[in-house]
């Protein structure tokens, strides 16, 4: 198939910048509007845009399907697993604050690796329900 | 230790959502049945030792995140919901070695992975249900297991499956929005979405009966009623019962519609009963109709059904009926016969559905002109299946003549003569309609299309003997059900203005 020369090379230049943008949201939901679910739904933004310009092999080649299948699963394993953390160290199920000495700073590296898990499985999930579409009829 | 024993609230959900998890990630159907049989079997593990510690010392609350309730989530388990926690992982644990031959035979090698991580998941919001002291906390997990259910009605082979399920996820999603509806209607009232919390704030203050909380009952009860297909909201349950492979009929018909009754229960006596003169709005009166409706209705249909699941199918939205009718009763007898039929109809309906099960599994079909004489050839299938009928016409010597004599003494304590009359009378009709079965499957003469047919496997067999054999011995030991369900009814109906 013929892709456009033009929004070949635009995409490949800006794929870098959305992928720092969603790492960007990610990373400012400490702080203001951002977190995990916007910046998973960027993330898989970055892989639909590659697939809808360059064609649907190269993003395979560069999110094959067994990896994306397997994110959705991987987030939440981590998001309840920084919960049975919490128990393992003598709290409550999801109870951040023995991660750190200081309680507040506990509950924000809890925070930030729950949404980590998060981002996994809403960039996950959404790059598999585009697959599954995309491949209808393939 | 240190790590368990407290923490069994969370453990008893958040189990089963690893193991899903991990189903998912390996996607191996040999590992997805390993992990969904060490879940299962560890379920009632845990249910079982909170229901102790909770008859002993009573509800064990659990924050999670050690927020406070009402702020925080509340895991709370007192007497009743300990009951349908073991009720719920207990059927589990036991059907679960029915399920890797069956789920072999029925689902497709690629998608039986995928068939573990949805039951695990369904698992987990059920669970997830009962355990849950948050309203809000309830819709999650509602959610949760009704849309791996949905995934695991269109699992079935029959094409038709996929509209059962099409039917079913519509439906489910109007009472789920309805029970949503509900629960902001109590949050705008009241603040709060603890329950506890929503019933200390919903205090005898509400009493006039303003119009926003029967609004809010309203829509709880449809949503929930939807859920639990109480007649005449049913409409999804025979279709998705029919279709959906053997063994996903067996666990739904013993838990999904169960723990949705358990919410209903929740709502009428820990929640609205507290604030409002329930007993005086027409709710109850709604509720007997409708119940005695569903027992006579459903039976009747059930009897002019030629597909043996569609049947019992029937046959699961007249018993529903006898719970709620015990739910409508609303005094102690009448309700702790609707609380121990959960249990009773749970056990009786999962032996009967495996044994129709098996029967698939042997015959390939399930409908009755194709299984005449079939008694002669699975004889300990049948037999087991017999005692599920029994059971069903609430035969003395099985647990549903306990239900039923609850149900009646209930109805002798309100001096509805005439309410005892139609239960007897429902029971007339299952007869009939088990009956028939009964005649062809053993009087008959066997035909050659199943000529080769022969009991299952052990791990098929094994499930199907211990549902029947407690189908019996709830018969006669009642201590475990309805002295439990006793104290549960006891409970409810202490927080009755």
């Amino acid at each position: 198939m013929n892709y456009d020369l033009v929004l070949r090379v635009g995409t490949k230049l800006i794929l870098p910048f959305i992928l720092l943008f969603a790492l960007y949201v990610q990373f400012h939901g400490d702080y203001g509007p951002g977190g995990g679910f916007q910046a998973g739904a960027i993330a898989a933004g970055m892989v639909i845009l590659l697939a809808v310009t360059c064609g649907l092999d190269l993003a395979h080649r560069i999110a094959p399907q067994s990896v994306v299948q397997r994110m959705v699963p991987l987030g939440v394993l981590v998001y309840a697993g920084t919960g049975v953390a919490g128990i393992l160290m003598g709290k409550n199920y999801l109870d951040y604050s023995p991660f750190s000495h200081n309680s507040a700073q506990g509950h924000e590296l809890g925070i930030l690796v729950v949404e980590a898990g998060v981002l996994i499985t809403v960039a996950g999930t959404m790059t598999s329900l585009f697959y599954a579409f995309v491949e209808r009829g393939r | 230790m240190n790590a368990v024993w407290p923490h069994l609230p969370a453990w008893q959900v958040v189990i089963p959502l690893l193991g899903a998890a991990l189903v998912a990630f390996l996607r191996h159907s040999g590992a997805a049945f390993a992990v969904a049989l060490a879940v299962s079997w560890l379920m009632p593990l845990i249910a079982g030792a909170m229901l102790w510690q909770v008859l002993a010392t009573g509800p064990i609350s659990y924050h999670l995140g050690s927020w406070p309730p009402p702020w925080g989530i509340e895991y709370r388990v007192d007497v009743l919901s300990g009951f349908v926690l073991v009720l719920v992982s207990a059927v589990g644990a036991v059907v679960m070695p029915f399920a890797r031959r069956s789920v072999a035979f029925e689902v497709e090698d690629g998608q039986q992975a995928w068939f573990y991580c949805m039951y695990l998941l369904c698992l987990t919001g059920l669970l997830g249900i009962v355990i849950t002291g948050d309203a809000f906390n309830a819709f999650v997990f509602l959610e949760v297991s009704s849309l791996s259910t949905y995934v695991l009605v269109a699992l079935g082979r029959d094409r038709r499956a996929l509209l059962a399920a099409f039917q079913y996820l519509i439906l489910g999603t109007i009472g789920a929005t309805f029970y949503i509806i509900g629960v902001g209607l109590l949050y705008l009232l009241t603040g709060s979405l603890n329950m506890v919390d929503i019933a200390a704030r919903l205090g005898p203050e509400w009493a006039d009966h303003s119009r926003a909380i029967v609004a809010a009952l309203a829509f709880i009860t449809v949503g929930v009623s939807l859920k639990l297909a109480l007649f005449p909201l049913h409409a999804w349950l025979p279709n998705a019962y029919a279709y959906a492979p053997s063994w996903v009929t067996v666990f739904l018909s013993a838990t999904a519609t169960k723990v949705a009754i358990y919410l209903l229960v929740r709502y009428y006596f820990s929640i609205f009963g507290v604030a409002i003169e329930f007993r005086d709005l027409p709710e109850t009166e709604i509720i007997l109709v409708l119940s005695v409706a569903a027992m006579f209705v459903a039976s009747l249909i059930a009897v002019f059904q030629t597909d043996l699941k569609r049947m019992l199918a029937y046959s699961s939205v007249a018993q529903i009926g006898y719970i709620t009718l015990g739910i409508g009763l609303a005094n102690q007898a009448g309700l702790t016969g609707g609380l121990v039929h959960i249990v009773n109809h749970a056990l009786m309906k999962a032996a009967l559905f495996l044994a129709v099960g098996a029967i698939f599994f042997r015959v390939r079909s399930v409908r009755l002109p194709d299984l005449a004489g079939i008694g002669r050839r699975m004889p300990v299938t049948m037999t087991a299946f017999t005692i599920g009928c029994l059971g069903l016409v609430g035969t003395p010597g099985t647990s549903g003549f306990i239900s039923k004599w609850y149900l009646a003494l209930g109805a002798f304590d309100k001096g509805w003569w005439v309410l005892v009359f139609l239960i007897v009378g429902s029971s007339l009709i299952a007869l009939v309609y088990v009956g028939r079965v009964l005649e062809v499957v053993w009087l008959r003469e066997p035909s050659a299309a199943i000529a080769d047919a022969s009991d299952p496997p052990l791990s098929m067999l094994l499930p199907l003997v211990v549902l029947a054999a407690a189908t019996i011995y709830f018969g006669f030991d009642t201590g475990w059900t309805a002295g439990i369900a006793d104290i549960a009814a006891r409970d409810l109906l202490g927080g009755l203005r």
